[in-house]
């Protein structure tokens, strides 16, 4: 046993609630031994020991919320305590260390600290201080070729600094995470994007949530414009996809961008894989309703990646037969479009589970958000199945009282629809109110009341300016000509 | 639409199909795309697959020399075979054309390369 190393693992302090999940999923999926030291999870520094440093690496090769993986060599709150445990440690394993003191290592001391500013000055002192360290290299600032980081973390909570720093660490880096995807995919740059297409950051997020892994078979039900295909790609899946919005499939809605008037000829799912490098990686989108599926009952999906509309900025529908059917002045040889009627998150949430229970194969993941109203989240309302157990559950805070959950299932036992294990198969609480009913309803003010308590601060300030003499500046046309002078 | 995708897709959403597949599949226009043969991928697909509908996509895009009517034993160590259904499977791209419930006759459009499987208020 003696051969677990310990890492230090820097994270971004953002979507703090995703990185135990991934850092869970990573270490699932790849099978590896890892064993977190940290207790308090929302700090942006752990200390993790993994079986060995190939372990680590894996696990940085995919983990999107690491900044980077540091080789720890001494950890402590107190400033004599950690530089004797550095010495110690350096002295101890000298065997292994020496290649990175020796004459020709370019080298570089990273000074991090977090929650308070050092300036350049005090940072140099912090590196003077480690002069005991029998580093014979060059600096190289530039590309060094050993890189060590000194890091000194002083709490989370800025109004209230501690006097002395929690934690003390030091060490080599040895690898970054892959936050660089996050820009390399970004929606701002992307061929085809739409209202509600999910950002490189937290699709990425979801295609490790759901394990994804080369040569995976992935499906996402509700396709939209293909955001969460690109990321599943990008790790090597197969991606289908199947959406109702047929102007949507075939990218030929209206476009998201501000300067952007009319949908290009080339826009597509396809083309977006295709400038990510993944085409290869593009079997088909097709136009589909998900509450009547099409899909024949033995193909298995590895993961079903998705984000179902909630019905706020993309609608939630179905086709369905109507009671009242409209006189129909069409002609047979008319290209006819089904309207469609509202589908209930409910049914929609159970129809995803039911069909995820069949199309899975064991062990495969379902990965879907789900909204909330943030003050009656209860566990008890996430939508359960008799073969997927949920083993992740994290929070994304939307607005003021609206927030949604990524929901991680796993499938964990066969389907057979004629033996249910216990009773009914899916359960999906009633929530007590439809979620865009409330959304748009039960807001703390209506919009008309906001629109009219804004319109009386206005006429306010209108008043008071007058009476100091200043004359009000035309907000219309300076917005007016903000506007020109963006499309000039 | 890839003919892979063609083994997938049924019309047994229509009211009173029971089976709805395969469906009939009928090209007017194709493409072929080349994509890099991953043979462990095709060999992971293939369970997922009914061959007698294999088969009839190979007949339909004049691809039946390459393809054997029986599904043989062993394919994974038949890498001539794994290649030519990759071929089949991921390369040709049916742009225009149409797929046809083998019950009812109904007629599901391929438009642009994408299959439109949704059915009127009264079909379902």
């Amino acid at each position: 046993m003696g051969n677990w190393r310990k890492f230090i693992l820097w994270f971004a302090q953002e979507h703090v609630d995703f990185r135990v999940q991934e850092f869970e999923s990573l270490i699932k999926m790849f099978g590896l031994q890892a064993r977190r030291l940290t207790e308090q999870t929302r700090k942006p520094f752990w200390v993790v020991e993994f079986r060995d440093t190939d372990s680590a690496l894996l696990y940085a090769s995919r983990s999107i919320s690491l900044r980077a993986m540091i080789e720890l060599y001494a950890h402590s709150h107190k400033l004599p305590e950690f530089h004797q445990r550095l010495r110690n440690h350096v002295t101890t394993n000298w065997n292994s260390l020496a290649e990175y003191f020796r004459v020709e290592a370019s080298f570089k001391i990273v000074v991090e600290t977090y929650n308070k500013h050092f300036s350049q000055r005090e940072k140099v002192e912090k590196i003077e201080s480690m002069d005991y360290l029998p580093i014979e290299g060059a600096v190289n600032l530039k590309k060094p070729e050993v890189e060590w980081w000194y890091i000194e973390f002083w709490g989370l909570d800025p109004t209230a600094v501690p006097p002395e720093p929690e934690d003390i660490l030091f060490g080599r880096l040895v690898a970054h995470g892959q936050r660089h995807l996050i820009k390399e995919l970004s929606l701002k740059h992307r061929k085809f994007i739409g209202n509600t297409s999910m950002d490189a950051q937290l699709s990425l997020l979801m295609a490790n949530q759901a394990m994804v892994r080369e040569g995976d078979l992935v499906f996402d039900p509700f396709v939209g414009t293909g955001s969460l295909l690109v990321s599943a790609a990008k790790w090597g899946g197969y991606v289908l996809g199947a959406d109702i919005d047929y102007m949507m499939v075939h990218a030929r809605c209206r476009p998201s961008r501000i300067t952007q008037k009319v949908r290009e000829k080339d826009e597509s799912i396809r083309a977006n894989l295709k400038q990510y490098g993944c085409a290869d990686r593009y079997m088909d989108v097709v136009v589909a309703d998900f509450s009547n599926p099409v899909w024949h009952p033995r193909i298995s999906f590895d993961c079903i990646i998705t984000d179902p509309p909630y019905g706020i900025r993309e609608a939630t529908e179905k086709v369905e037969k109507k009671a009242s059917v409209k006189a129909n002045t069409r002609s047979e040889s008319m290209v006819h479009y089904p309207s469609t009627s509202h589908y209930s998150l409910q049914s929609l949430y159970g129809d995803l589970l039911e069909f995820s229970a069949k199309h899975l194969r064991l062990g495969g993941r379902l990965v879907c958000w789900i909204p909330f109203h943030s003050e009656d989240y209860d566990p008890k309302m996430l939508p359960q199945h008799q073969h997927l157990n949920l083993v992740a559950n994290s929070e994304q805070q939307l607005t003021g009282n609206t927030a949604r959950r990524l929901l991680t299932y796993e499938k964990c036992f066969e389907y057979s629809p004629t033996e249910p294990l216990l009773g009914g198969i899916t359960q999906v609480p009633t929530p007590s109110q439809d979620f865009r009913e409330r959304y748009f309803n039960n807001a703390l003010e209506s919009r008309k009341e906001r629109r009219m308590r804004k319109a009386e601060l206005r006429e306010q300030a209108r008043v008071e300016m007058n009476a100091r003499g200043k004359i009000p500046t035309d907000g219309r046309s300076k917005k007016c000509d903000l506007n020109k002078a963006r499309f000039v | 639409m890839k003919l892979s995708t063609y083994n997938f897709l049924t019309s047994m959403a229509i009211k009173g199909v029971k089976v709805g597949f395969p469906l009939k599949l009928t090209i007017s226009k194709k493409e072929v795309v080349e994509s890099e043969f991953n043979p462990t991928f095709v060999e992971r697909i293939l369970p997922k697959l009914d061959w007698s509908a294999v088969y009839g996509a190979a007949q339909v895009a004049e691809l039946t020399e390459d393809i054997p009517s029986v599904q043989p034993e062993n394919i994974g160590e038949n890498e001539l075979l794994l290649q030519k259904l990759h071929h089949l499977l991921f390369e040709i791209d049916v742009l225009e054309g149409q797929l046809e419930c083998p019950e009812t006759g109904r007629v599901f459009p391929i438009t642009d390369g994408i299959p439109n499987m949704l059915l009127n208020e009264d079909e379902v």
